[in-house]
């Protein structure tokens, strides 16, 4: 066993996680499709960073975390007061902005 | 190439994976995929979130596995514990509305978004396949040995040679936290902000709403307080404003009893029904 | 040319001389129906101020040495761009102060005329604004410093014209003449328009001194171009061959417009720009003979269809277009002449506005009627109308002491005296032409002021009884005022060579031939004599019989051509309109097909192609995260092609 195994998992979230985004249509869930495909960066990150021997890879990691608190914190109250106005929460309601 | 870097890079000290490590990882990774594709199918957006939860719990624990524990601890508690709490907490307030019909209006999106995904996971695998297929690991046990372990030494990366992100990253989060606040923000008086008693009961007789009074409340006439037990009218019949939206109603059946014991004792049409039916049953009673 | 001198002075303040009448032009437009109750009297007294300024200026120039009389103004830097230098600023010379002095006195006497003329109608207020800004673009025409000056108030009169031929736009011949007017006199700009491109783009400057310093650096066919050119814009301004046919047509404007803009100021304004572009024309002989050739033609035109008309403002304008026929013949003649088409441009200022005043007054006490075939017998109940009248037809026909026999004798003798075939040719011509006025005049006094009284027994278009009378004295003072110019203006301005001395600093010093074929003495007699016989065939023709009242048909064909004003419109219609419109509606169907066909296509080709392309932007945020993932895939798909193909 290799390494290399800790990619191909996080190879196959992140494919999970994208055709999530894709399919979903709960604006919610689609974030969290978008967690999962973050997460799943994390992973290869850590992966090489114990491949390379540095850890330059997990504070990167580490910043990811950070940039993805931020945005879920922004995006969720994005999505609140949304459906406060629109009273829904799926993505394909929002579509007023087409030809 | 990119093999031969890396085993360049890897030199003398090399990581081997041990048996414990082979265990976990087959028995966590398959657990992850699964939390992943419980997200992806689950109708329920609480169960996605759950789901989800369970897939970060799985990477946290392979992120200690591979040398990395601060990044598994902070993993666990700041996205298991918090982020994913938040999530709930607006799953909470959205409400019913969030879950998902099943009807996909977009035509062809689930089958282009399939294949696409498979293509991606089939592409991505191979190229990692094919390239790093018997690289060998170099392993952290250099840094995470040195000067106070894994902790300290990303704490010594970060405030040297990534200071300068690191106070980006403050900046962003104060951004972040003060435009949150903003968004979520409703004063008094904005579209949707909440209005005094007084308020309310002005645009409830300007006609703003279905009627002027409350709702009746459950039980008018009924033997449950209950707020599954809707209201009766004076005559009987159910009060449908009382039926609630989210409950499930109990029965009609279920109190036919109650009704007939109050229809019997029905005078007729008549202004003072009310006190009438009530004078009836006390002496009744007596 | 004499050295230019910066004005100063009383002449620094010259520019007073255009802002009075353009100040009350702004005033009677922009108060509108405010200044409806002394807007004539406004406009009467900025023309009388002007005329006053223009007085004192002229003395102030007379107190000068004779060669510091050119003046020259910079009012302020107009048109600034590189190369193009043009400024704004006046020219106070003794041509140009002749020229202030006739409008600006003429002017005046028709604003008062009009006072009593347009008492009835509604507008008069309108019609005093726009005559107030016709003499302020004819003084900036006439002032101006350069040829973009000029323009500016050749285009400027154009605008006046048009409006006061229009005056009565519910006549559909009156917006008709209006249109034709400005169309034809827009041939006549383009001409003047490319004059003053050509002497730009071979002086780089427009100015007057500066272009005329440096005119003999030009080459002859430059020159010949230039003065061929202004020659056109001459024509189109001033009714010559083959421009002349808007002239006549323009008679539908009200009496005063008629004796102001076509017959005293603005069609002499040919005449002008000829005379001042002197330092050009002096270079050019052959420019100067098309000149001398388009303006006996149009002497020769003018008054063989003035011999047919009945109606007595056309008989008047075909006159006009024959006289100045007359100054453009004296001003082609170069040094010789100058002199004498100026003298006889103000002659004719003061005997033409006169009668066509006369014809007015005739007018407006024979309720608008202007065909003579129903006059006759006037001169009894509009004696002084008649007199003034009178003394025009005395000065236009040469009669010996009046104005006509001063300024037009010398010009017919100069034309002699050019010697060779030219001397003949247009000699006879305008001795001929001179006979010719005879007979139209006097036809058109006959018929209008004596034998049978036709009217009495006609009846107006309204149907009621003919009722003539003597003007008001507002009109009839201003018709004294010009008859007594008539009379005397020729012999006070040619006598001891008074005139042409004085224009000296302007045009160059008069020069004669030593001798003609002719002596001056022959000629007069000859004009005389022919003028005689004219008069007495139109008192045969005419006054020995009963006038019908009928216009008699058929005629011979000479008859019929002057009729139909000898085809000037049938050429212009055959020549010009016809190819024209041929060419425009080929012109219009080319671009129709192939240009428009070409845009169109291509705009229609775009807006379907973007019209699908249009429908790729569902709005829905997952459509277009598809096609993300898609162009990743792609990406990834390319570089590991790339990276392992290698």
């Amino acid at each position: 066993m290799t390494p290399t195994y800790y990619l191909l998992l996080s190879a196959l979230l992140f494919a999970i996680g994208a055709i999530g985004v894709l399919v979903r249509r709960n604006a919610i869930v689609v974030f969290m499709c978008i967690e999962l495909m973050l997460n799943s960066v994390n992973l290869t990150l850590v992966t090489f960073a114990r491949i390379n021997g540095s850890l330059s890879g997990q504070v990167m990691a580490f910043f990811v975390m950070v940039v993805a608190a931020a945005e879920v914190v922004v995006g969720l109250a994005i999505i609140m007061s949304i459906f406060r106005t629109r009273r829904s929460a799926s993505v394909d309601d929002s579509n007023l902005l087409k030809y | 190439m990119l093999y031969t870097a890396l085993v360049l890079a890897a030199g003398p000290t090399t990581d081997h994976i041990g048996p414990g490590e082979a265990i976990t990882f087959w028995i966590l990774g398959p657990l992850a995929v699964a939390g992943a594709l419980g997200m992806l199918f689950a109708r329920n957006a609480v169960h996605s979130a759950l789901w989800l939860v369970l897939t970060m719990l799985s990477l946290g624990v392979l992120y200690m596995v591979q040398q990395a524990p601060f990044l598994g601890f902070v993993q666990i508690i700041v996205y298991t514990g918090a982020i994913m709490m938040l999530f709930l907490f607006v799953l909470m307030m959205v409400g019913r509305d969030s879950s998902d019909s099943v009807v996909e209006v977009l035509r062809g999106q689930r089958l282009w978004a399939g294949i696409l995904g498979v293509g991606l996971a089939g592409l991505v695998v191979g190229i990692v396949f094919r390239s790093l297929n018997l690289v060998t690991a170099a392993g952290l046990a250099g840094p995470n040995g040195t000067g106070g372990g894994n902790v300290a030494q990303i704490g010594r990366s970060l405030f040297t040679d990534f200071l300068f992100p690191f106070e980006l990253t403050s900046a962003l989060l104060i951004t972040a936290a003060v435009g949150a606040m903003i968004l979520a923000y409703t004063g008094r008086g904005a579209k949707g902000g909440k209005r005094t008693q007084r308020e309310m009961m002005v645009a409830r007789f300007r006609g703003e709403h279905d009627r002027p009074s409350p709702l009746p409340g459950p039980g008018v006439f009924a033997t449950a307080n209950s707020v599954a037990t809707p209201a009766l009218l004076p005559d009987g019949s159910i009060a449908p404003e009382s039926l609630s939206e989210i409950i499930e109603a109990t029965q009609v059946t279920e109190f036919e009893h109650d009704l007939a014991e109050v229809a019997d004792t029905e005078p007729g049409p008549d202004p003072h029904a009310l006190t009438g039916t009530e004078t009836t049953h006390e002496e009744v009673r007596s | 040319m004499g050295t230019v001198f910066a004005a100063s002075g009383v002449a620094s303040a010259s520019w007073l001389l255009l802002a009075l009448p353009a100040l009350g032009a702004l005033v009677l437009l922009v108060g509108g129906r405010r200044t409806d109750g002394w807007g004539h009297l406004l406009g009467c007294a900025t023309i009388a101020l002007a005329f006053v300024w223009g007085l004192v200026l002229f003395f102030h120039t007379t107190g000068l040495p004779a060669d510091q009389r050119v003046q020259n103004l910079h009012l302020w830097s107009w048109i600034p761009v590189n190369d193009l230098q043009v400024d704004f600023g006046l020219r106070i010379d003794p041509l140009s102060l002749t020229f202030v002095l006739l409008i600006t006195g003429v002017g005046g006497l028709i604003h008062i005329y009009s006072i009593g003329y347009m008492s009835h109608d509604r507008d008069r207020r309108r019609f005093f604004a726009y005559l107030n800004l016709f003499v302020a673009s004819m003084l900036l025409l006439v002032l101006g410093n350069g040829f973009v000056t000029l323009y500016l108030g050749w285009e400027g009169v154009g605008l006046a014209s048009y409006l006061l031929i229009g005056w009565y736009s519910d006549r559909p011949t009156a917006a008709t003449a209006a249109k034709k007017a400005f169309l034809m006199n827009r041939v006549g700009d383009v001409g003047l328009a490319l004059g003053i491109f050509i002497l730009f783009a071979k002086l780089h400057t427009t100015q007057f001194t500066e272009v005329f310093a440096q005119a003999h650096t030009l080459s002859g066919g430059t020159l010949t171009a230039v003065g061929l050119l202004f020659l056109l814009g001459a024509c189109g301004k001033s009714g010559q061959f083959p421009l002349q046919a808007w002239l006549p047509d323009a008679m539908e404007g009200p009496t005063p417009v008629s004796a102001l803009i076509h017959a005293a100021t603005m069609v002499t304004a040919g005449v002008y720009l000829v005379a001042r572009a002197n330092p050009i024309f002096d270079l050019t002989s052959s420019g100067r003979l098309a000149v001398v050739i388009i303006g006996s033609i149009t002497l020769l035109i003018g008054s063989i269809i003035g011999c047919a008309y009945d109606d007595i403002k056309k008989v008047l304008a075909y006159s006009t277009v024959s006289q100045i026929g007359y100054m453009m013949l004296a001003v082609g003649l170069g040094p010789f002449g100058y002199a004498l088409g100026i003298v006889h441009l103000l002659s004719h200022g003061f005997f033409k506005a006169g009668l066509f005043l006369g014809a007015g007054s005739v007018m407006h006490a024979m309720d608008d009627e202007t065909d003579m075939r129903r006059f006759g017998g006037l001169f009894r109940r509009m004696p002084i109308t008649a007199v003034t009248f009178g003394l025009g037809y005395l000065a236009i026909i040469g009669f010996p002491g009046l104005s006509g026999f001063f300024s037009k004798d010398a010009i017919i003798d100069a034309a002699f005296r050019q010697g060779g075939w030219q001397g003949w040719v247009f000699g006879v011509a305008a001795a001929l032409g001179a006979g010719l006025t005879a007979f139209y005049m006097t036809r058109l006094v006959i018929m209008t002021f004596f034998g049978d009284a036709r009217w009495p027994e006609l009846k107006t278009a309204e149907g009621k009884d003919y009722h003539p009378h003597e003007a008001k004295s507002v009109m009839t003072v201003p018709m004294i005022i010009l008859a007594v110019g008539s009379v005397g203006a020729g012999a006070f301005l040619t006598l001891g060579h008074r005139m042409s001395d004085w224009l000296t600093p302007s045009l160059g010093q008069l020069q004669e031939h030593a001798a003609g074929p002719l002596s001056s003495t022959v000629v007069s007699v000859l004009v005389l004599g022919v003028s005689a016989i004219g008069v007495l065939v139109a008192y045969l023709v005419v006054a020995r019989r009963a006038v019908p009242v009928q216009r008699p048909e058929p005629v011979s064909w000479p008859v019929r051509a002057a009729r139909a004003d000898l085809y000037g419109n049938s050429l212009n219609e055959v020549l010009v309109a016809r190819p024209g419109q041929w060419f425009t509606g080929v012109l219009v169907f080319i671009d129709k097909m192939g240009v428009d066909g070409l845009v169109n296509g291509l705009a229609a080709a775009f807006g379907g192609t973007s019209g699908r392309l249009r429908r790729l932007q569902t709005g829905f945020v997952r459509s277009y995260a598809l096609t993300m993932l898609g162009g990743a895939i792609l990406l990834v798909a390319a570089l590991l092609l790339v990276r392992f193909s290698a």
